[in-house]
Parts: structure tokens; C-alpha cells; sequence
């Protein structure tokens, strides 16, 4: 797919990014259909296998999950200017993809959250600030919970998928209880998975 | 200022990153570690590996970090990094989380793409997204033990965190409504509890 965007297409890119990055309560996987609604379906810069794949591979590579949106900016980026194999031209695009993207999705959030929380730590002594704290954190630890559910649930049934629920339950009771390294679960994981026992 | 005496109370009390780039270093480490997801590891490092946080405090951070709009290690970063160095801080700390990852990311993006679609590179992200919810459900459990310091009561604790598990788990009621919501009435609920242990305190004193 070869894209001719003007400069108006890529202004039109960030402030976009940038709109939903103020949505993005719960990280910027939540507006993910919506950017699949913008660059695919309504203004056709991605395939659906590119942006099924940018998820993909964001979610498979060490991280924060937010560099989903790089990838799509890189994806943008490569169908405007041609490719790789087009040069240095074609990894310019790529790369100008990937800052308008995800300087659009930080930019907004990370400054209000940059200014929210300095006030909250300014008037930490503050008698709604301490109650907000402490209301908040019960909440926040069955949102934990609730995350880990859901990543496993959203793909599969416990019936039919149990080896894979088998799994994260022995991994859960084995982060919960002693000290082995993460890296070595994350590892299993992988094996048992590309060996298809899970 | 009573920032510096502040920092230097800090000091005495326990580990804090001890520069810029001790910051950034120790967030670029704590990100690639992160596969299928950095909330992972995020309270395994930053308060049982290096200690800058308890877990009473990262549950106090995370509330704010979840509650706002943004990715939420990133902004625990951020806010992590601006309390020790200021903006300066902030930004190394943004910095460490995402400058490494992304290149590593563009790069398995160039050079791999069509791996992505093979069979095994599936069966692998579908077993390690089964331990990495594993993981994130196990730091909500190590968690709990930090509510014994809450104001509010354990019955009510309980309740709020009940709630929470069926509204997001079962109903899948979208994150704002329930922060918004609950959070409010569990705010609330503090605040009436705060301010009548203080109340008490005062009534005894005098």
C-alpha cells in the first residue's frame, strides 16, 4: 500500500492521537477500537492485518503496552513513504510516523498527569487527598485482580482452555507466595506456549 | 526549602534513586523486563528490588497513576521521577521507560514482522499472556496485606473490592464509570472515617 499524505494528513494524525490520549483512562489499549475505526476503517492508512499486527507485537515485545501506537505510527509511516526497502526515505517516513503518533497519545496525558499529581502531592496533608488515597486503594487492588482476569479471559474458556488457566493460577500463587524471578515464569510461559502444551 | 529537607528526611528513612541517570537506568530496566505488559514487575522492582516505594505508598501512586488518563506505568513514572528530581526527573524517567522499549520494538518490528504470524511466535504470546495475568492478579494479592493500614474497616474494604472484581471481570463495565463512581463513594467513605478518627483525637486531647 502506498499512502500520499500531506502535511494536513499528519496534523490530522496527531491531533487525533492526541483527542484520544485524554480518553485513555486505563492506558491506551482502551481506545484501541477507535483507532482501528480512524486508520482503517475511515481513513484506510493500515491494513486490519497491520494494525491486528502492531497490537501483536507490542504486547509480545518488553514494555509498556502503549508502544502499540508507535508501531501503528511506523506502519503509517511505512505504506506513506514506500518502505524499507524505498532507503533512508522510507525509514524517515517510518520514524516521523512513529513521533507524531506517540507524541500525540503521551503529550496530553502525561502533562495533566504531570500537574494533577504534583498537586496531590502539594496537598497530600489535605483531608479529601488522604481520603481519596485511601478509598481509592481497595479499588485499585481488585482492579489488579480484575486485569489479570480479564487478559485471560477476553481469549479463552476455562473448559475448553484449561491448561492455559492451569497456568496462570500456578504462576499467580507462585508470584503471590515466594520470590522467583519473573523472568523465568515469562519464559516457561513462552516454551510451553510455542510448544503448544498450553 | 522544605523540599530538600524533605529529600534528605527521605535519605535517612530508606533507598531513593540517586541520580538522573540511576533513574532512567533503573526505568529502562524495570520496562524490558516488562513482556506482556510492565505492571508485572512494576511493584516486584520499585518497592521489593529497590525499595523507593511501600507497598502502602505504590498503592497511593497507582490510584493516581490508574485514575488518570495515560498509561499507567508511565505515568507512575513520571510522578515517581518528579517527586525525587523534579521535571527534570520526571522527564529521565519518562525517558527510561520508553526510549528502550521502543527502539526494541521498531527493531524486532523491521526484522520480524512476518514472525509475528507464525504459528510458534503465537503459541509463545498466548503462553506467556497466560503468566502475565497470573502476575497481575498476584500483585493485587501481595497488596492486600497493605490495606490492614486503611481507615476504612475490613467489611468495607472487602465490599469496595468485591464490587470492583464483578463490575470490570463479569459486567465489563468500562473503567471510567467504575472509577468514577465507586471511587467517589469509596472517597467519600474515607473522608467520613478520617474525619471522625480525628474528631476522636481531638475530643481526647482536650
Amino acid at each position: 500500500m502506498i499512502l500520499n499524505l500531506t502535511a494536513a494528513d499528519w496534523l490530522n494524525l496527531f491531533t487525533h492521537f492526541a483527542a484520544l490520549s485524554l480518553l485513555a483512562v486505563g492506558g491506551a489499549i482502551t481506545t484501541a477500537p477507535d483507532m482501528q475505526r480512524y486508520l482503517v476503517t475511515e481513513q484506510h492508512w493500515l491494513t486490519d492485518a497491520q494494525f491486528t499486527s502492531s497490537v501483536a507485537l507490542a504486547q509480545a515485545a518488553p514494555g509498556p503496552n502503549v508502544l502499540f501506537v508507535a508501531l501503528m505510527g511506523w506502519n503509517v509511516g511505512l505504506n506513506a513513504g514506500g518502505g524499507l526497502q524505498a532507503g533512508w526515505i522510507g525509514l524517515a517516513y517510518a520514524l516521523l510516523g512513529v513521533f507524531v503518533t506517540m507524541f500525540g497519545i503521551m503529550l496530553p496525558s502525561t502533562t495533566l498527569t504531570f500537574m494533577a499529581a504534583r498537586w496531590g502531592h502539594q496537598n497530600r496533608e489535605l483531608r479529601i487527598v488522604r481520603a481519596f488515597k485511601q478509598g481509592m486503594a481497595p479499588i485499585v487492588i481488585a482492579l489488579l485482580v480484575a486485569t489479570g482476569w480479564l487478559l485471560i479471559a477476553g481469549h479463552s474458556q476455562p473448559t475448553k482452555d484449561w491448561p492455559l488457566w492451569l497456568l496462570a493460577v500456578i504462576c499467580m500463587l507462585l508470584v503471590w507466595k515466594t520470590k522467583i524471578h519473573l523472568l523465568w515464569l515469562l519464559g516457561t510461559g513462552a516454551l510451553l506456549g510455542a510448544l503448544a502444551v498450553v | 526549602m522544605s523540599a530538600a529537607s524533605e529529600l534528605s528526611q527521605r535519605t535517612v528513612l530508606r533507598p531513593q534513586p540517586t541520580s538522573l541517570s540511576d533513574l532512567f537506568w533503573s526505568m529502562t530496566w524495570l520496562a524490558l523486563q516488562g513482556f506482556g505488559g510492565v505492571l508485572a514487575v512494576v511493584q516486584r522492582v520499585l518497592v521489593d528490588e529497590k525499595r523507593w516505594l511501600t507497598n502502602e505508598e505504590f498503592i497511593e501512586d497507582w490510584a493516581v497513576a490508574q485514575i488518570l488518563p495515560g498509561p499507567n506505568v508511565v505515568n507512575l513514572a513520571l510522578m515517581i521521577g518528579d517527586r525525587y528530581f523534579g521535571l527534570r526527573g520526571g522527564l529521565a524517567a519518562l525517558a527510561g521507560v520508553l526510549a528502550f522499549p521502543l527502539l526494541v520494538v521498531l527493531v524486532i518490528a523491521a526484522l520480524f514482522a512476518s514472525v509475528a504470524d507464525m504459528p510458534m511466535a503465537q503459541g509463545a504470546l498466548k503462553g506467556m499472556g497466560a503468566v502475565s495475568a497470573g502476575l497481575i492478579a498476584a500483585v493485587g494479592l501481595r497488596l492486600v496485606s497493605a490495606l490492614k493500614a486503611n481507615v476504612m474497616s475490613a467489611g468495607v474494604c472487602i465490599a469496595l473490592a468485591a464490587i470492583t472484581f464483578v463490575a470490570i471481570a463479569i459486567l465489563r463495565i468500562p473503567l471510567a464509570w467504575v472509577l468514577l463512581g465507586l471511587g467517589a463513594v469509596a472517597t467519600l467513605w474515607a473522608y467520613r472515617q478520617i474525619s471522625a478518627i480525628e474528631l476522636a483525637s481531638k475530643g481526647g486531647r482536650s
